[in-house]
């Protein structure tokens, strides 16, 4: 008799404790931005490095609810995210380029004594087109590879594999020099943006506030698809979707719209990542970093919402710690933390708090 | 082209619109039952005629021809491995004859469609093992199974009116999961989640129902609750039900086709295939 009560009850502090707390990192992180214009000696002062940290995990957090959205809700892992993420990287980091050679070559590619820009950075001097590029690069690509493998029925594991191979694919493109990226060594010196300097303290604080609006906006939609007939269609998709075609659902449309979806997100993350991290090379299409993607996702808890932003913010934090107190551990550290998540926390920590709260 | 149905393989209510009309469910309007779009002219909703299949050499399904006529409710028996699932599974397009014809009504011919387009074109499939969607509600089952605009801008905007939802409800009373609907599917009994399957295909309102071994794991009470909504659906739409238990079958079916190894082996009443020498044999020499 008292179950069902106490379960309407933690039904209702569930959502209010949320809001709270979501409410409360808000305002934090918008306060950020402001509290590092402060003069350097004040107690309040917040360092660029901290910012530009935060900022980081920032942009892993859109990530990581970008890769819950597919396989949280419809049940395809990628481990190719980082492609995506990259290709709005670069996608800025072609205008950054620009911006920093003025009307001169980029600096790698006068190094490689090329002549003139490659027909693909046609534009890019423009901020506009460089942003429409952000969203392009990695929705169509995501929109080509979507199409075939939903149209041949893969799935599991084997659509897992497939991104894999994607995105090292696209790293071992990205370093070639020929490809026209900068090689291994991406782009980086980046002076101004629309005509800010990059590295001022203004930009910084400007760059903070888009990332956590952007956050929120992705949050909000992601919020609004989960609530919609929609978000159910992709749930019913991920446990049987041989049931879902019989009811009269084509899953491919339904996949493909999330897929992309979540692909431009990433795309949107990367290239506010780039003019903040100040650098964009191919090693973030390698491989591990899309696996890192995973973990964040499957420690906060996959198909919940605030559970990938956590994670993302949990693993990305000790990282941060771990690769300057034990710099060579990491990689156990979490390869560990992946297979304790797996055993023992299949629905991650929102799952643990949630049973909490409801003992 | 096609080959035009003959007596022997009609039933003949199904076939004779004239026969018994107004005394028997099967006289309701041939032809109108159908819902628009479906020409059911010479009162059959499906047809299959020399359908094989064959898994690696074996024939799971051998030369069948079948005929199912409008608004009727027919069983089909037979031992394990006959080829049942196997024939549910060409007419909903999961699996593709090597040979045969398979029509919808007189005109829809369904190997040139996917599965999706042949479940929107009316025909609703309960599957042997019960399948709902697990994570979500009851209420959520039906809400996604019901007759609607399934393409994904109108999923992204649905919004269920009133109407919809008294359907919902109507059917939740009907199998009997009103105080359940906010559960989440998974949690549900086997029988309740065979009655949920079959909540999903009323709410879907096919025009043919396949319902593949629906009573299985159901208590005897909840049976012959099946048998009668069975007959109820029955005229309104045309249903093709596979089942093992006799008694149930007993129960709702006028017409019972036997299949063995792949292929017809008798058709008529339960009686009649009941006294088959080979059906009697075919049950026996199992
Ligand atoms: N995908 C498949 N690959 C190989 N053989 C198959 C496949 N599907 C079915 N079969 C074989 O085809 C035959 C018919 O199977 P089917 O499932 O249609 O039988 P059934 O009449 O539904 O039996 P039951 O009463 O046990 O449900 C069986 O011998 C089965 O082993
Ligand atoms: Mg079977």
């Amino acid at each position: 008799m008292n179950q069902p009560l106490l379960l309407t009850a933690t039904q209702k502090a569930g959502p209010a404790v949320t809001a709270t707390v979501g409410g409360l990192v808000l305002l934090v992180l918008l306060a950020l931005p402001l509290l590092s214009l402060l003069p350097a000696d004040s107690p309040f002062q917040v360092s660029a490095y901290t910012l530009t940290l935060t900022g980081k995990i920032l942009c892993y957090a859109i990530v990581a609810l970008a890769l819950d959205l597919v396989w949280g809700y419809a049940g395809l892992l990628s481990l190719g995210h980082g492609l995506f993420f990259a290709l709005g990287g670069y996608a800025m980091g072609m205008y950054l380029m620009r911006q920093a050679s003025g009307d001169e070559l980029p600096a790698f590619m006068t190094f490689l004594s090329w002549t003139e820009l490659p027909w693909y950075w046609t534009g890019t001097e423009h901020f506009w087109w460089a942003m429409c590029l952000v969203v392009l690069a990695p929705g169509l690509l995501a929109l080509v590879f979507g199409f075939f493998a939903f149209r041949s029925r893969i799935k599991g594991v084997y659509f897992s594999i497939m991104t894999q191979a994607l995105t090292f694919a696209g790293m071992l493109l990205f370093f070639r020099n020929e490809t026209g990226f900068g090689g291994n060594n991406g782009f980086t010196n980046f002076r101004s943006i629309l005509g800010f300097g990059i590295t001022e303290p203004g930009t910084r604080a400007a760059l903070f506030f888009a990332t956590v609006m952007l956050l929120v906006a992705s949050l909000f939609l992601g919020w609004r698809l989960a609530r919609s007939k929609f978000g159910r269609v992709l749930t019913a998709l991920r446990d049987a979707e041989n049931r879902l075609m019989f009811c009269g659902y084509d899953p491919r449309g339904f996949k493909l719209f999330v897929w992309v979806l979540s692909a431009v997100l990433c795309g949107l993350a990367g290239a506010l990542y780039v003019p903040q991290v100040g650098i964009i090379n191919p090693g973030e299409m390698s491989p591990t970093n899309s696996i890192e993607a995973a973990v964040w996702v499957a420690l906060g808890g996959r198909g919940t919402l605030i559970g990938p932003l956590l994670g993302a913010g949990v693993v990305n934090g000790m990282k941060s710690w771990f690769t300057v107190a034990f710099p060579e551990y990491w990689l156990f550290f979490l390869g560990a933390l992946f297979i304790v998540v797996t055993l023992y926390l299949p629905k991650g920590v929102i799952g643990l708090l949630k049973k909490r709260g409801e003992q | 082209m096609r080959i035009t149905a003959t007596a022997e393989f009609m039933l003949e209510p199904a076939f004779d619109p004239n026969k018994d009309a107004g005394s028997s469910r099967d006289a309701i309007g041939l032809g109108q039952a159908a819902g628009t779009g479906l020409n059911t002219r010479h009162g059959t909703i499906l047809t299959l005629e020399d359908i094989s299949v064959s898994f690696d050499g074996f024939k799971a399904l051998n030369n069948l021809n079948l005929y199912i006529g409008v608004g009727e409710l027919r069983c089909i028996i037979g031992p394990n491995g006959a080829g049942k699932t196997t024939m549910m599974d060409v007419i909903t397009g999961k699996t593709r004859p090597s040979e045969g014809q398979a029509w919808f009504g007189e005109t829809l011919d369904l190997q040139q469609m996917s599965e999706v387009q042949i479940a929107q074109s009316g025909i609703g499939r309960k599957f042997q093992k019960p399948t709902v969607f697990e994570a979500l509600s009851v209420f959520e089952n039906l809400e996604l199974a019901q007759k609607t605009d399934k393409s994904v801008w109108a999923s992204l905007r649905a919004r269920l009116t009133g109407e919809q939802r008294d359907r919902i409800a109507e059917v939740l009373e009907t199998i009997r999961l009103s105080t359940s609907a906010r559960r989440p599917a998974g949690l549900l009994s086997h029988g309740q989640k065979q009655f949920l399957e079959i909540g999903m295909l009323l709410v879907q309102d096919p025009q043919l129902l396949l319902l593949d071994e629906p009573v299985a794991g159901m208590t005897d009470a909840e049976t012959e609750f099946t048998a009668e909504l069975f007959k109820s659906l029955a005229g309104k739409h045309s249903l093709m039900v596979v089942e093992h238990d006799m008694g149930f079958v007993g129960s709702i079916a006028d017409h019972v086709t036997v299949l063995h190894q792949g292929s017809v082996l008798a058709q008529g009443s339960l009686a009649q295939v009941q006294a088959d020498e080979r059906v009697i044999e075919v049950y026996l020499g199992r």
